[in-house]
């Protein structure tokens, strides 16, 4: 089929790498895990059923915690009438449209698959956008649930999580039932101690990491899919101009989710701070989308390039 | 979607399907015999609105081609931006002339197509009028086609009553057109189209 859709393969291969790194990362760790100690069978489980609701609820987790709640076509007809288009163009079922009565303009999508989706937006961002803004935001939004992007970082968390209830049950183990032990057990768990927070800290890296290609490879999809990767970078500027604003006490309640979000709620990040961040700087994803656009713009149809 | 575009983060925009818009002159025979709504000749073709020179360019050419056309009487083609931002191309026929209306719509499809803005493609829809026993008015009702999905759904909306549709009728119409159209069978995906150029 012609299209002027061009897939980005330095994002290809950025993502790639990534999730190699993580893949090999999580394979020394078991492999270290197993050596070291004999109860990790247990730790498993117990992180394999946090992780497993986690997932399996995101949809309604997501919802409690930005206290959103589904809205019918009568109450938000635009908001609807905006999804339902970018669904038909996209060929996708549609999400459960949500609103969430929070000042902080922001967005974001969840849910494990297409047919269990939210798609939620604030009123703060309902009210600072203009309609067409409005639906580059939701491009982007659809564009993670295509991606299925809950459960890529899900399971790419798996093990950062593991690692950490290690690091937690090794720590408190040693704390409390210290005294009884010889020598050598301390040791064991200490190097288990050690490996657990090393791999913890590297994974947490990786997914951060992740999810900044996959905000990107977001931002990609939904300036095709809309066909104005202007108007998604118009709105991205007025969000994150207002971000500065936003008081922290309800920064603190969102933080958990912002690996979904459109814009995270943290503001303006230098320098170093930029690989602890779950989103690409507002530069990237404005270069990024001023490449889309010139490549929407160019008069010969790719398909003959 | 493969495994490797979930990883990979990438997802293929939909292809459009135009071949099954030829349906309609048939299932317009069908829809008059079980309803007795008649075409009125005018459809249109709905798009995303693509910035750039390249889109601007092709929907020019498109509207030159349509105009083009010697036997086109009445009103040439226009081009018109809805409150969502979608473009319409409209074209009005007269309403014996459907088979002209549904090649209007099919080169719409193709020069976008060709031009590499198929994923841009909504919907195309083709309207009906009649009137019933006892309405006052007109009745109006669309049918519009799907191109991802390939499906045609219909839509109808009550007269003298903002944003109302006919729930009744439509699934009457999709009932009746079962036999000739590929209708959408998922209900969730025949959204409304208030105030459609071309309805």
């Amino acid at each position: 089929m012609q299209s002027r859709f061009r897939s980005d393969r330095r994002l290809t291969a950025r993502m790639g790498v990534t999730l190699f790194l993580l893949g090999l990362l999580y394979v020394a760790f078991i492999a270290a895990l197993i050596v070291l100690l004999k109860s990790w069978v247990l730790v498993v489980v117990i992180a394999a059923v946090v992780l497993g609701a986690q997932y399996w609820f995101s949809d309604r987790v997501a919802l409690f915690a930005m206290r959103g709640r589904p809205v019918e076509r009568e109450e938000y007809p635009e908001l609807h009438g905006v999804v339902d288009r970018l669904c038909a163009i996209a060929d996708m079922p549609k999400p459960v449209v949500a609103v969430s009565d929070l000042e902080m303009p922001n967005a974001f999508a969840t849910g494990r698959n297409a047919d269990h989706a939210v798609v939620c937006v604030t009123t703060g961002l309902l009210r600072r956008l203009e309609r067409d803004e409005l639906e580059g935001v939701l491009a982007h939004e659809l564009a993670h649930v295509a991606h299925k992007d809950v459960a890529v970082i899900t399971v790419a968390s798996f093990l950062g999580v593991i690692a950490g209830l290690v690091v937690r049950f090794a720590f408190y183990s040693q704390l409390f039932g210290g005294g009884r032990r010889d020598q050598n057990t301390a040791v064991v768990f200490a190097a288990v101690m050690g490996v657990s927070a090393a791999v913890y800290a590297l994974s947490f890296l990786l997914i951060r990491a992740l999810s900044r290609y996959r905000e990107l490879a977001a931002d990609r999809a939904a300036a095709l899919l809309t066909g104005r990767p202007s108007v998604l970078a118009s709105a991205l500027t007025k969000v994150s101009g207002d971000l500065a604003r936003i008081p922290t006490r309800d920064l603190r309640t969102a933080q958990a989710f912002n690996a979904f979000y459109f814009t995270p709620a943290l503001g303006r990040e230098p320098g170093l701070a930029r690989i602890f961040s779950t989103h690409p700087s507002l530069e990237q994803r404005l270069e990024q989308l001023g490449r889309i656009s010139a490549e929407l713009g160019e008069a010969t149809a790719p398909g003959g390039v | 979607m493969g495994l490797l575009d979930i990883l990979l983060g990438r997802s293929k925009p939909a292809a459009p399907d135009l071949d099954q818009l030829f349906g309609l002159p048939s299932a317009a025979v069908t829809l008059e015999a079980a309803t007795g709504f008649r075409p009125t000749g005018s459809g249109a073709v709905c798009f995303a609105t693509v910035e750039g020179a390249a889109f601007a360019q092709t929907h020019r050419e498109v509207q030159a081609l349509l105009d083009a056309d010697a036997e086109r009487e009445g009103r040439p083609v226009e081009l018109t931006r809805d409150a969502y931002g979608y473009s319409w191309l409209v074209s009005r026929r007269s309403p014996d002339r459907l088979p002209d209306l549904v090649n209007d719509l099919h080169a719409v499809n193709s020069a976008m197509e060709v031009n590499g803005f198929g994923p841009q493609l909504l919907c195309s829809l083709a309207g009906f009028e009649g009137a019933e026993e006892d309405a006052a008015h007109d009745r109006r009702l669309a049918l519009v086609y799907l191109y991802k999905r390939g499906t045609f759904y219909p839509f109808a909306p009550l007269p003298g009553r903002p944003e109302r549709r006919d729930n009744a009728l439509e699934l009457r119409v999709k009932a009746a057109l079962e036999g000739d159209l590929r209708m959408e069978q998922d209900l969730s995906r025949w959204f409304p189209v208030w105030g459609a150029p071309g309805l």
